[in-house]
C-alpha cells in the first residue's frame, strides 16, 4: 500500500483547483487518427517480434482506412532490440498511396538512415521535463532540441515533413507536475524548427480532462490548433476522457495504439498507449468522420495480439457482444 | 466558476450490482467487511443488496443477514434493490431505509430479465413507490439499456424520457440512467440526456455507465458537463458484462475519482480508501481489478 501512495500525485487524491472545464465549441468534423502501435506500441512490448510479423501488421493496417502509420524507429538496436530491423520493415511494407509511414528519428544519423531506407517522413521526440530528458536520452533539452536541428535543416533539404512529440505534457514519472508553461516552451520551439504537427504526450497517462484543458490552453497560445495532436495514455484509465476534452477544445488529430499495445515502462503491468479501436469506436458515436473501418481494425489487433500471444488491451475487442 | 458541477454526488453498486455479476458466490462476512470498508470512505451512498427471490439471484440469497450485519454510518445512505412488494417488506423488516427499482427503456430486455413487459413492471414498482410512500421511504428509479440493448439495439431517447418520467412521477426521488451494456458514447449520453432534461429536473438524474466499450469515463465527463450531479460506479470495477463473455461491466470507482479530483470537483471520498476497499475485495475475489488506476498504483514501480 506504501507503495500505491507514492506514485499517487497528491493532487490525484484531493482537489486540484482547476478552472474552465465545461464543455466548449463544437467538435471537428473530422479527425485524423495517427496510428503508433508498430512503433510506440512495438517498442514497449516485452517480446521481440519478428520482421514479417511487423510487415503483416502494418500492411494490414494500410487497409484499414488508417492515413498514418508509424512504421519504425531508426535508433540504434542497442538501445531498442525491438526496432533493429527498422531498415527492413521500411523496406518490406506495402507503402499505399496517401498513406504516411513516419519513422522516429532521434538524430541526424538515425535520418540518414531513415532516408536511405525509402523514408518520406519522419519524427523527433522532446520532453517537457529536464529530468526525462536527462534519463531517456542522456542531456537538457536544450541539448536535444540542437540535436533536433541538424535532423531540421537536412529535413527540409530534402522536403521531408517533420512531426514534433513533446513527452511528459500532463506529468513525468521523475519530476511529477509538469507546468503547462513549459509543455507551450517547448512545443514552440519545435512548431519554430519546422515541425508540421506536434504531437502532446501524456507520457504516463497520469493526466484528467482538467490537466488537459490547462495545458492545451497554454500551447494554444504558441502554437494553432490545426498543427497540434494528442498522445494519451491509459494508464489511469482516464485516456478518452482526455480525447473528449482536446476534441472540445479544437485538437483534431489523435494518436493511438491498435490493441492499445505498448504497456507502461513506468508502471510495470499497467496500460498502456489507448487503443485505436476504442478511440474509433468514440469517434463514431460522435458522428466525426475518421476514414477507418472498425472491423478491419479489430481483425489488425486480433492479428497482433496472436502473434505475441496476449489479450488485446482493447475494450471494444474485448466485448464483440455475444449474446 | 468552472461551468462543471461543484460536487458530484458518488453512488457505489460494488456490493450489489457489482458482485451481483461476480461469478464466485461471496460469503456474507466478506459482503458485510466490504461495506463497512466502504463506509469509512467518505461515499454518501452504497447500494448493499437486492431483496429478490435467492432462486434468480443466489449471490443476493444472504440480503437479510447482510442488511443487519453491517455498519450504518451516519450520513451514507444504504438503499437495496426491491423488485416488487414482498421484496419491499422484506427490506424494511431487515431494516433497509432506502430502496431501489429497476425499470428498463427496452420492452425486450424487460421481458427477458424480469419476465413482464415495461408497463407492468411499471405497476409493481408503483405498489412498491406507494407504499414506501406512506412509510417515508425514498425511492431510486433505475432505467436500464438507456443508450442500447442486448436484444433490440438502438434505443430511442424517448422512449428513455417516457420510462424516466414515469418513474419519477410515481415518486423515485432520483433516476438513474443505466448504460447496461456500455456500448454508449459521448454522442448518444448527450441525445439522450437532453430527451430527458426535458421532463426530469438534473438535480434528480444520475447516470450509470458501464465501461465495456471503454466509454465510461468519457460518457460521464460529457453528463457531467450537461450538469448531471449524480454518478453510479462500481469498486474495482467489480461486477462483469452478463451480455459480453469476458468482457467488463461497472466503471471503476477508483477511476471516477481519479477523474472528478482531477477536475477539481468535490466527491467527499478519499481515494486511496477507496483503492484499499477495492484490494480487500479483489484479493477475496481472488481476481485482478479491473480499476486502472489501482493497477497503476499497486505495481512495482521501477522509477527512482
Amino acid at each position: 500500500m506504501a507503495a500505491a501512495r507514492r506514485l499517487l500525485p497528491r493532487w490525484a487524491v484531493s482537489l486540484r483547483p482547476v478552472s474552465g472545464a465545461a464543455a466548449a465549441g463544437a467538435l471537428p468534423k473530422r479527425v485524423k487518427v495517427v496510428e503508433v502501435g508498430p512503433r510506440d506500441g512495438l517498442q514497449n512490448e516485452k517480446n521481440v517480434v519478428p520482421t514479417p510479423v511487423k510487415i503483416n501488421l502494418i500492411n494490414m493496417l494500410s487497409e484499414t482506412g488508417l492515413q498514418v502509420i508509424e512504421a519504425t524507429s531508426f535508433v540504434s538496436p542497442k538501445w531498442v532490440p525491438q526496432m533493429a530491423d527498422h531498415t527492413e520493415v521500411m523496406q518490406g511494407i506495402n507503402k499505399l498511396p496517401g498513406v504516411s509511414y513516419p519513422v522516429l528519428t532521434p538524430n541526424l544519423k538515425g535520418f540518414q538512415a531513415a532516408v536511405a531506407a525509402g523514408a518520406k517522413e519522419v519524427s523527433i521526440f522532446g520532453a517537457a521535463s529536464e529530468l526525462f530528458t536527462k534519463k531517456n536520452i542522456n542531456c537538457s533539452i536544450e541539448e536535444s532540441l540542437e540535436r533536433f536541428g541538424e535532423v531540421m535543416t537536412a529535413a527540409r533539404a530534402a522536403s521531408i515533413p517533420v512531426r514534433g512529440y513533446v513527452s511528459c505534457v500532463l506529468g513525468c514519472p521523475y519530476e511529477g507536475k509538469i507546468s503547462a508553461a513549459k509543455v507551450a516552451e517547448v512545443s514552440k520551439k519545435m512548431y519554430s524548427m519546422g515541425c508540421y504537427e506536434i504531437s502532446l504526450g501524456d507520457t504516463i497517462g497520469i493526466g484528467t480532462p482538467g490537466s488537459m484543458r490547462e495545458m492545451l490552453t497554454a500551447v494554444m497560445k504558441e502554437v494553432p490548433v490545426g498543427a497540434l495532436a494528442v498522445h494519451c495514455h491509459d494508464t489511469y484509465g482516464q485516456a478518452l476522457a482526455n480525447i473528449l476534452v482536446a476534441l472540445q477544445m479544437g485538437v483534431s488529430v489523435v494518436d493511438a495504439s491498435v490493441a492499445g499495445l505498448g504497456g507502461c515502462p513506468y508502471a510495470q503491468g499497467a496500460s498502456g498507449n489507448v487503443a485505436t479501436e476504442d478511440l474509433v469506436y468514440m469517434l463514431n458515436g460522435l458522428g466525426i468522420h475518421t476514414g477507418v473501418d472498425l472491423q478491419k481494425l479489430m481483425d489488425t489487433g486480433t492479428f497482433i495480439c496472436n502473434a505475441l500471444n496476449r489479450r488485446t488491451n482493447s475494450k471494444v475487442s474485448q466485448a464483440s457482444c455475444r449474446l | 466558476a468552472s461551468g462543471l458541477p461543484e460536487y458530484i454526488k458518488i453512488v457505489e453498486v460494488g456490493p450489489r450490482d457489482g458482485l451481483q455479476n461476480e461469478k464466485v458466490i461471496v460469503p456474507t462476512d466478506i459482503k458485510i467487511e466490504l461495506i463497512n470498508r466502504l463506509s469509512k470512505t467518505g461515499l454518501p451512498a452504497i447500494e448493499v443488496t437486492s431483496f429478490v427471490s435467492s432462486k434468480w439471484v443466489p449471490q443476493m440469497a444472504d440480503h437479510k443477514e447482510v442488511m443487519r450485519g453491517i455498519e450504518r454510518h451516519p450520513g451514507v445512505q444504504y438503499p437495496v434493490l426491491t423488485p416488487n412488494l414482498r421484496g419491499f417488506h422484506s427490506a424494511i423488516a431487515a431494516g433497509a431505509t432506502e430502496v431501489s427499482v429497476f425499470g428498463a427503456a427496452s420492452e425486450s430486455f424487460s421481458k427477458m430479465n424480469i419476465n413482464c413487459s415495461i408497463e407492468e413492471s411499471i405497476e409493481k414498482f408503483e405498489e412498491v413507490a406507494k407504499s414506501a410512500r406512506n412509510m417515508n421511504i425514498p425511492v431510486r428509479g433505475y432505467v436500464s439499456c438507456a443508450l442500447g440493448c442486448p436484444y433490440e439495439g438502438n434505443i430511442i431517447p424517448a422512449k428513455v424520457a417516457e420510462v424516466s418520467k414515469r418513474l419519477y412521477s410515481m415518486g423515485c426521488y432520483e433516476i438513474s440512467l443505466g448504460d447496461t451494456i456500455g456500448v454508449g458514447t459521448p454522442g448518444s449520453m448527450k441525445r439522450m440526456l437532453e430527451a430527458v432534461m426535458k421532463d426530469i429536473p438534473l438535480s434528480a438524474l444520475a447516470v450509470h455507465c458501464h465501461d465495456t466499450y471503454g466509454q465510461a469515463l468519457a460518457n460521464i465527463l460529457t453528463a457531467i458537463q450537461m450538469g448531471v450531479t449524480v454518478v453510479d460506479s462500481s469498486v474495482a470495477g467489480l461486477g462483469g458484462c452478463p451480455y459480453a463473455k469476458g468482457a467488463t461491466g461497472n466503471v471503476a470507482t477508483e477511476d471516477v475519482i481519479y477523474m472528478l479530483n482531477g477536475l477539481g470537483i468535490n466527491t467527499g471520498v478519499n481515494l486511496y480508501a477507496v483503492m484499499e476497499a477495492g484490494n480487500f475485495i479483489c484479493t477475496a475475489l481472488n481476481k485482478k481489478t479491473n480499476s486502472k488506476v489501482a493497477q497503476a498504483s499497486f505495481s512495482t514501480a521501477t522509477i527512482n
